[in-house]
């Protein structure tokens, strides 16, 4: 398969994130761990972000079950390719729920990027906005071009049918990272008050 | 397949335990609940996805559950998570979340492969169910009779909900009754 599109120019992570994030609004954010938890982080840090550092393949899960919790509130996760990959079933459990309050984008450089850069299954052809769309997901796109992020920047927080799944084609590069707290309860408690949740 | 003789723990007249525990969940304000199906927990997974006031979710894996109970958590809202002893394996990195995170869980384990179990492929994973769930930091409480069974699950819901603790209770398969072939 072909999949790589190694020969056109591909978007830079943390400029993608950072626009995706520019007008979040009350947008609620959980990040998948790895270099999507520093591009988030690097975009500025915010009460409303849950950063994972480790439960592979639990970020969409984790945007599902907040999204449902807080149903006034857009709920945006973003994740990468590998840690969505994990979760593919994932997707399959969010067709059926159907929250109209959930996106996922996917910032995709079709590697492994914390490991050493080991080529994932996207590189090799395999398409999860195909995947989103066979599960129900109301809207399913690929973006590569400055344009067509632009475009999803500008529509994300437009209500939706249901959930959407933006795959985001990337540069395969490291940016030096910019890491956010580890202490999970922390962060929990912080984005909980946000909410004006009491910790309990 | 789905098919069970009655729960040995329902006694003539008696309120069943299924929608004992589901009184008791509604009651602690439980509004969101996962699940991959098992026989034993047929009647309150029903009585679950019968309850607009409930989200109610079909897994495709367990740990699905673990990491949408979180999520649920973030938003303010408690959940249950049910499914079978089998289900525990899927779920042991997922649990690092709620593990590390203190969040509340709350899973309600059906056990297979322990009590008149006549598949031996559910035997492993039946026989490592606890083991496992410790090894990872989730705190373990069993049931075998129906009694004992809607005090633990009220017991463990405080301490999932009010101590913010990760708790598993496995529902003993004597308890379930024999599976109908």
């Amino acid at each position: 398969m072909t999949g790589n599109m190694s020969d056109r120019p591909r978007l830079q992570r943390r400029q993608a994130v950072a626009a995706i994030l520019r007008d979040r609004g009350d947008t609620l954010v959980v990040t998948g761990l790895g270099s999507p938890t520093y591009d988030v982080h690097a975009a500025g840090d915010h009460d409303g972000n849950y950063y994972l550092w480790g439960a592979m393949g639990g970020a969409a899960l984790v945007g599902l079950g907040l999204a449902q919790a807080q149903p006034g509130r857009p709920v945006l996760v973003i994740t990468g390719d590998g840690e969505q990959l994990m979760a593919m079933g994932g997707l399959a459990t969010i067709g059926v729920a159907k929250p109209r309050n959930l996106a996922i984008v996917v910032i995709d450089n079709q590697h492994f990027g914390e490991t050493g850069m080991q080529a994932s299954h996207t590189g090799h052809g395999i398409d999860l906005a195909a995947v989103a769309a066979c599960c129900g997901f109301a809207q399913a796109r690929t973006i590569r071009t400055p344009a067509e992020l632009e475009e999803l920047c500008a529509g994300l927080r437009a209500p939706a049918d249901g959930p959407r799944l933006f795959v985001v084609k990337v540069e395969a590069a490291n940016p030096p990272r910019s890491l956010p707290s580890r202490d999970a309860v922390h962060i929990k408690n912080r984005f909980r008050a946000g909410l004006g949740l009491l910790p309990s | 397949m789905s098919e069970r003789e009655e729960p040995a723990g329902t006694e003539a007249g008696g309120e069943p335990w299924p929608s004992r525990l589901y009184r008791h969940l509604k009651h602690v304000g439980v509004r969101q609940m996962a699940f991959v199906p098992d026989a034993g927990h047929a009647a309150l997974i029903d009585l679950f996805c019968a309850d607009p006031d409930v989200s109610s979710n079909v897994l495709t894996t367990e740990e699905e559950g673990v990491a949408i109970a979180a999520g649920a958590w973030l938003g303010g809202r408690r959940s249950v998570l049910l499914m079978q002893s089998s289900g525990v394996g899927n779920c042991i990195n997922m649990l690092s979340l709620p593990v590390i995170g203190r969040f509340p869980l709350l899973m309600l384990v059906t056990m297979r492969g322990e009590w008149a179990e006549f598949n031996p492929w559910q035997v492993p994973m039946g026989r490592g169910t606890q083991a496992a769930l410790e090894a990872v930091g989730v705190r373990v409480m069993r049931a075998d009779t129906a009694e004992d069974l809607v005090e633990t699950v009220e017991s463990a819901a405080a301490l999932a909900f009010d101590a913010d603790q990760q708790i598993a209770v496995l529902i003993g398969q004597r308890l379930l009754g024999r599976k109908k072939w």
